[in-house]
């Protein structure tokens, strides 16, 4: 592998070429945020919270898909950038009850979001699904990170059980035809509550527990 | 969600050895997660580790010791909880002492039959086997590894000199071609099916399934072989003649690694695909493709399970295989190799152990007098050298009264073993009957003292899984009750049953922790040499062989040679010796798991898993139903030549036609009531997938 060097918050370091952003900034230990990144499943990019600002470029870049290049300059927590990540943050806050979501929470009080700035005038409250043994999927605290749907499919299990459904504001993560899980192909690995980062999805005896 | 603990250890169920972090609030698992980043399973678990680890909790767990209240009546019949009474463990090991002794002063040692346990620790087995050897003077060891990979064991012995998975989990990514046989791997051993699936879906890997049954993993295969039950050795024979012919072998690898060849390799010279396809109802064009692309390939591997060592025929099975991996050099470099998929937790560590009729721990052969020498010195005591009886022989033994007791750790014969009706018979004769459990199953109803165990959550030790992987149990929370840790009752036992035969065993058996049984195991056994549990701790689960403490373990086996040195090849003539369906019983009955279940059920039957998969059925193809007049609501009486039973019908076209299905943990309509305890004639294993049976309308 080629080596090429690249400035990183002033900080000017060398990485091997075909590394993220991402990558090549947490290997020289700084981070940045994420959400919907995973290290052991292919970044999606859906939620922009690991943008960065690179000179030259006309928007902000998601560091997770975005490969180093020889020369780039890269600022990772520039006011720009710190807007974003907190909009971001605050937008999640008005879809989804992130109560359970010990690392947004953090990042929350880091960036000082107003998690009110958005109040929906309408909450969006969610009865849990519990159509299983297993695990209940409670989707008033899901923020459609799509992990769970990766690892359902390609990424992991290959049982392909969940799935994202409509387009847009409708987006959500569903069974095929919205069937029951036991009626679907779900084999109740429960490998997608390992990567739910809301609590979304829960071990029915944790939610139980919790009553 | 706060938990007080999360304590990290191996998952209880199959053999992949999946390393899991047990949540615990006030006293209970509340949940469980894959343990971060960890070998082998990297992040993932199946239904089972996940959810299923809640039987540890479930109300009917024996918390003290009892004894059967109608002892010694003439004949011994099953009960429930209230055939027995509470008792100390003061009164209950003694009265066990008591009997023990007085059989082994009265009837020597060859009067006791013995079975370790597969889902115990290494250091449960070693103690419980030591017990056996040095105080009741007997080989009579065994467990369920007979009853499942015998076949496999004995099979590779021959063939290479060693019986373990050749291959770590972890090389599955570097698979070219690998062949899934008599494995129905997304169920049995879900996490490994997820590798071997991910190998086809991203890196292009191709798979050959050999199977009757239409199983998951063929949805992800370039060929499926959908061979006549019972017909193994005739597409392996067929697939080697083209190899031969088509002369697709390694000639490098024969000459340098193998001997026998060219008197195999005229021996197959009536094996032509158009032979097999006669016999084994696969179109000779498929056996020509599969050959091909076993005999091209790369890197192959072959992965197996139950459908391959379940046999009369189970170690021609094995031998087949391993000719074909012989001669096309897939064996000995990462990503190629032979695999059988090992079914419980600690099945291998359970035989490294010592858990079996002639061997000591570490496979040292207890007729070998340089090892019984070995063993006599460290053990401080005179050894049996003759090789004890296998499983069902002593079952044998027990029904021609030469064996008089029976002392069972953690195992459910009356689940487990073939053609029920005569097991049950066997036991009923009993004199003496010990069970060490953590619940009252099927066989303990037949004991007379039973001694309350621990579960996998309440004791330390290790389990070796499936690719030879030794790995921690740790405890995370005490005992039910007074149930107690295996090791810890077999040493007391022991020195009871010492006392009364006028022999101080106490030094032998003075333990105060797993790792020190580990440390004297380890000093006996040089493959485990390097491996102590505080190494484990450091650095998180070490593949025997592992010599000394700078060696860094094995993942793969044969790089340089094998243990018998040259790789054997074996001539096979194909005999069919299984129940043949006729008129009266006119389809053949195969048996197998479910996802959802574990074997005899002792534990998945009591736990949230039996919510999702709480009924036993027949799985049965349309056209035979339609045939039979059975629709989806039928009840349904399926009967053998030895039993019957009754159960939901569960119409697929899964099975081929003529094939029905049935699983093996349903109590209330157990499969083995039908199955034929005729065995393979060297690795003594039964014919669980092949009998004769006929189906019709229940009640």
């Amino acid at each position: 592998m080629n080596q090429i060097s690249l400035t990183i918050d002033g900080k000017r370091i060398q990485c091997e070429e075909g590394l993220t952003i991402l990558e090549a900034a947490r290997s020289q230990g700084i981070d940045i945020p994420t959400i919907c990144y995973h290290e052991s499943l292919t970044p999606p990019g859906l939620c922009r919270q690991c943008v960065v600002e690179v000179k030259g470029a006309r928007v902000l870049l998601p560091s997770c898909i975005t490969e180093v290049k020889d020369g780039m300059v890269v600022e990772t927590s520039s006011p720009r950038v710190m807007r974003a990540r907190r909009t971001i943050l605050e937008m999640l806050s008005a879809s989804a009850d992130l109560s359970e979501a010990p690392d947004l929470k953090k990042q929350i009080d880091t960036l000082q979001a107003q998690t009110e700035r958005f109040k929906p005038k309408v909450p969006n409250i969610q009865e849990p699904l519990i159509d299983n043994p297993f695990y209940i999927r409670d989707y008033g605290k899901c923020i459609l990170c799509g992990k769970c749907v990766q690892v359902c499919s390609e990424e992991v299990q290959l049982s392909y059980a969940l799935t994202v459904a409509g387009r847009g504001f409708d987006s959500r993560i569903a069974t095929f035809y919205n069937r029951p899980l036991p009626e679907t192909s779900c084999v109740f690995c429960g490998n997608c509550i390992e990567v739910c980062p809301t609590g979304a999805l829960k071990p029915r005896k944790e939610f139980e527990n919790e009553i | 969600m706060k938990f007080d603990r999360t304590v990290s250890t191996t998952c209880p169920y199959c053999g992949v050895g999946c390393q899991i972090d047990l949540n615990i609030k006030e006293g209970r698992i509340i949940s469980a997660k894959a343990s971060e980043g960890k070998a082998p399973n990297f992040g993932r678990l199946c239904v089972k580790g996940r959810f299923g680890t809640d039987y540890t909790h479930h109300p009917t767990r024996l918390t003290k010791p009892l004894i059967r209240k109608d002892l010694d009546k003439e004949k011994r019949e099953p009960c429930g909880m209230e055939g027995f009474r509470e008792a100390s463990w003061d009164e209950a090991l003694d009265m066990a002492a008591d009997r023990i002794s007085r059989t082994f002063l009265q009837s020597g040692s060859s009067a006791f039959g013995t079975f370790c346990c597969a889902k115990a620790t290494n250091e449960d087995n070693y103690l419980f086997q030591k017990f056996v050897r040095s105080v009741l003077k007997t080989n009579n060891i065994d467990h369920c590894a007979r009853l499942c990979h015998a076949a496999s064991v004995a099979g590779l012995q021959k063939a290479l000199g060693s019986a373990a998975m050749s291959n770590s989990i972890a090389e599955m990514k570097d698979l070219d071609l690998f062949i899934v046989t008599g494995s129905n791997t997304t169920e049995t051993h879900p996490v490994i099916s997820t590798y071997l699936k991910e190998a086809v879906v991203k890196n292009n890997a191709r798979l050959i399934v050999i199977d009757p049954r239409k199983i998951e993993m063929a949805n992800f295969a370039i060929l499926h072989i959908q061979h006549k039950p019972g017909t193994d050795v005739a597409v392996y024979q067929a697939m080697a003649h083209v190899i031969v012919r088509d002369k697709l072998y390694s000639r490098d690898f024969i000459d340098r690694r193998t001997e026998g060849f060219e008197q195999y390799s005229a021996s197959l010279d009536a094996c032509t695909p158009q032979w097999a396809e006669k016999i084994t109802g696969v179109t000779a064009d498929k056996i020509e493709q599969a050959a091909r692309l076993y005999g091209e390939a790369e890197k192959a591997a072959f992965y197996w399970g139950m459908g391959i060592s379940q046999s009369v025929h189970g170690t021609d099975n094995t031998l087949s295989i391993a000719n074909l991996a012989l001669m096309c050099g897939h064996l000995g470099k990462p990503g190629t190799g032979v695999n059988p998929l090992r079914g419980q937790n600690n099945v291998q560590g359970c035989s490294d152990s010592g858990g079996l009729p002639n061997i000591y721990p570490g496979y040292q052969n207890v007729a070998d007098e340089e090892s019984a020498l070995k063993f006599e010195k460290a053990w401080g005591t005179d050894l049996n050298r003759k090789p004890g009886l296998t499983t069902l022989e002593m079952s044998d033994a027990i029904g021609e009264g030469i064996i008089s007791d029976f002392i069972i750790m953690g195992e459910n014969p009356l689940m487990s073993e073939p053609d029920l009706n005569k097991a049950r018979e066997h036991l009923s004769k009993l004199k003496n009957m010990i069970v060490i459990d953590i619940f009252l199953n099927e066989t303990g109803q037949y004991a007379d003292v039973i001694l309350p165990a621990a579960a996998f959550s309440e004791k330390n030790g290790t389990f070796t899984n499936s690719d030879r992987r030794v790995q921690l149990v740790r405890k995370a929370l005490d005992p039910p009750g007074e149930a107690r840790e295996d090791w810890q009752i077999i040493s007391e036992l022991a020195k009871r049953v010492g006392r009364r035969i006028g022999q101080d065993f106490s030094s032998e058996f003075n333990f105060s922790r797993a790792d020190e049984i580990w440390d004297e195991m380890a000093e006996l056994v040089p493959a485990f040499g390097g491996i102590s549990h505080e190494r484990i701790e450091r650095e998180d689960g070490i593949h025997w062989p592992c010599p000394d403490k700078s060696h860094r373990g094995s993942p793969y086996l044969f790089s340089d040679s094998f243990p018998r040195g040259k790789g054997k090849f074996h001539e096979l003539k194909l005999t069919n010796l299984s129940e043949q369906p006729d008129d009266d019983f006119p389809y053949i009955l195969s048996t197998g798991r479910v996802l959802y279940h574990w074997h005899g059920g002792t534990m998945t039957r009591r736990s949230v898993l039996n919510d999702i998969s709480p009924r036993p059925f027949v799985e049965i193809h349309p056209d035979d139903a339609r045939k039979e007049n059975l629709d989806s609501d039928s009840t349904v009486r399926v009967s053998s030549r030895r039993g019957s039973i009754e159960l939901d019908i569960r119409i697929s076209d899964r099975s081929p036609t003529g094939v029905l299905f049935i699983p093996i943990h349903f109590a209330e309509a157990a499969v083995n009531e039908l199955t034929r305890d005729i065995r393979d004639a060297s690795a003594k294993i039964p014919d669980y997938k092949i009998c004769a049976v006929k189906i019709e309308k229940g009640r």
